[in-house]
């Protein structure tokens, strides 16, 4: 038997995985206040003996502020890239994103009238918000999905942009009318529109692995009917794919995830946009590969848009939606205007 | 291997196609022909893509609606006319993409028997040199070629074609041609195809299905089906004259060549 070409090796996994743990290190280690790696890895090496501390305040920084929000941003990272890539995939068009298609501001949307109108899950403080969120991710795709399939069936790139761009925009006029009404609430909501992962606890990292172990292995298993999906649904139907069954979960999946995203860390725009492309441009564009690829990637990519939104103005920070849509709406226009050229 | 029965195609109001039966056996290649809006492409979908209609379609004698994706994939092989394709998949991953419905888990080994059947639809279809290159760097006949090899990796063993050589060149044309009908030869295969072209479809088919508006207007075998009279009728004009009347061009040409030759 010829050995399997198409799959990512165990020593890409292991390339990746180590530049994923080194790009780690450096963001807990550096910030407004620079601490040592040798410093930083006796702190977390103690940490997980329960070993005495070392004197000084480098352990809080380290274990309680910088470890579990760069935790989250690597999974924040790696979930959104995963999206990205799988809705590139599943809808034959490179510029797809939950930010381009509307999907993150729907989830916003969902975690915002959870916030305003107080809507809990008994005994899981933080589930409303993510329900919601996950919630309205999965109807926004639906909507925007339905609208841009009535116009064109093709689902063309410039129809389903221009359908995620007006879709957000409505979203965002539904926004400033709740904002209007809950001003008590004005702090908390306008988080959700700028996205940040200052504060998140190791709770909230939880969640996260939760979700990617979760959905995100679904899409992982995934990655051969979004081949066939790249290339054409109808040639997905031909060799045999359940397009309607595989969309459906895909979808779900996506949304899910997008959803958990955005009710921990607010919209974070053109993750999902940046990494697959690139990666694409190294791994190739069969999904077995680029998936997990863009898996580690996104995780790195987030990051060290975290540490820039950290560090270059400090000690203000930045919300991490600027470095990344700054970044991103780059790479779109780079992107939009090769597919132009090329068309 | 194929049976239709009473075959009605409607979209809101109107009715495309109409009460059609025919059926297509193992060694046949069946060709739908007819003038534009005949509902050739539809009858081909119904089959296809399982769309909306009334009657029956029946695969080795089970209801089409009732077979799954995967098992219809792994018996019917679909060719389309355009393909568009964004991403540089390289020809290969895309030949190899036929092989899904028989090993459809992620964690599905490939077997021998799908080395054996990628490799040879490469070579079949003349693909095997190109087999690492992206397919956006193809020309049209060549990626028409790719696809054609990944439904035979797919190993069905009916063929359904919409016009498979629309946009090509005449040389790719018959390259395509030629491929599928050895391909039939090779077992007990058969082909249903829409084609525009009568001189194609006369070439190549052994049976014909003539439609017009929606209902059969002749149905047998290609000769009978592709007479004078039927074609005149459903046409309204005459093909036959107007077919040798095109061939005549080049016959005289010829003819006028050595003369000119020696003028020259």
């Amino acid at each position: 038997m010829k050995r399997d070409t198409e799959s990512f090796h165990p020593w890409e996994y292991f390339l990746f995985a180590l530049a994923t743990l080194g790009m780690l290190i450096v963001c807990v280690c550096a910030g407004s206040v620079n601490i040592p790696i040798k410093e930083t890895a006796t702190i977390i090496w103690d940490a997980i003996w329960k070993l005495p501390m070392p004197e000084g305040v480098s352990d809080s920084i380290v274990l309680s502020v910088r470890l579990p929000r760069v935790i989250c941003v690597a999974f924040v990272g790696a979930s959104l890239s995963l999206c990205g890539g799988a809705m590139q995939g599943l809808l034959k068009n490179p510029l797809a994103d939950g930010s381009t298609l509307g999907v993150s501001s729907g989830a916003s949307l969902g975690a915002v009238i959870a916030i305003a109108f107080g809507i809990t899950v008994p005994s899981l403080p933080f589930a409303g918000t993510m329900v919601m969120a996950m919630l309205f991710a999965f109807l926004s795709l639906i909507i925007i999905l339905s609208l841009a399939y009535k116009l064109d069936f093709s689902l063309s790139t410039n129809t389903i942009i221009l359908i995620g761009v007006i879709y957000s925009m409505f979203v965002s006029s539904i926004l400033s009318l709740i904002i209007t009404f809950a001003s008590d609430k004005v702090k908390h909501i306008t988080f959700w529109t700028m996205g940040s992962l200052q504060g998140t606890s190791y709770d909230n990292a939880l969640v996260l692995l939760v979700a990617l172990a979760g959905f995100g292995s679904v899409i992982l298993g995934k990655a051969r009917e979004l081949n066939a999906f790249a290339v054409g649904e109808d040639v997905a139907r031909n060799i045999g794919v359940d397009v309607r069954k595989v969309k459906f979960q895909i979808l779900i999946c996506v949304s899910a995830l997008i959803g958990v995203c955005v009710s921990i860390g607010g919209t974070i725009g053109f993750v999902g946009l940046v990494t697959p492309h690139i990666i694409r441009l190294i791994v190739g564009p069969n999904h077995r590969r680029l998936l997990p690829a863009s898996l580690f990637a996104g995780a790195i990519f987030l990051m060290f848009a975290d540490l820039v939104a950290r560090i270059l103005l400090n000690p203000l920070e930045l919300p991490i939606g600027v470095v990344t849509s700054f970044i991103g709406s780059i790479v779109f226009v780079y992107i939009f205007y090769r597919s132009r050229k090329a068309a | 291997m194929l049976e239709i029965e009473n075959l009605t195609v409607g979209y809101g109001e109107r009715t495309v196609v109409d009460d059609v039966s025919f059926s297509v056996r193992p060694g046949q290649w069946l060709m739908i022909v007819g003038p534009n809006g005949a509902g050739k492409s539809t009858v081909i979908n119904a089959v296809s893509q399982n769309t909306c209609f009334t009657g029956t379609v029946r695969l080795s004698g089970t209801d089409i609606r009732k077979i799954r994706q995967q098992d219809f994939a792994r018996r019917v092989g679909v060719l389309t006319q355009n393909h568009y394709v964004g991403y540089p998949f390289t020809v290969e991953e895309i030949v190899r993409m036929g092989r899904y419905a028989y090993a459809p888990g992620i964690f599905s080994k490939e077997s021998g028997d799908d080395e054996e059947l990628v490799e040879r639809a490469l070579e079949l279809t003349g693909m095997e040199p190109l087999r690492k290159q992206s397919v956006l760097t193809l020309s049209g006949g060549e990626l028409q070629r790719t696809f054609l090899a990944q439904i035979f990796a797919q190993n069905p063993k009916l063929l359904i074609l919409d016009e498979p050589t629309n946009h090509l060149d005449l040389i790719y044309q018959q390259q395509v041609f030629d491929l599928i009908r050895d391909w039939i030869h090779e077992g007990p295969r058969a082909v249903m195809s829409v084609v525009h072209d009568l001189s194609l479809a006369r070439a190549y088919g052994t049976d014909a299905l003539l439609l017009d508006r929606g209902r059969i207007a002749s149905y047998g075998a290609i000769d009978d089906v592709l007479s004078a009279e039927n074609l005149k009728s459903v046409y309204g004009m005459d093909v036959y004259a107007w077919m040798q009347k095109m061939l005549s061009q080049w016959e005289e040409a010829e003819e006028a060549l050595p003369l000119r030759l020696k003028q020259a």
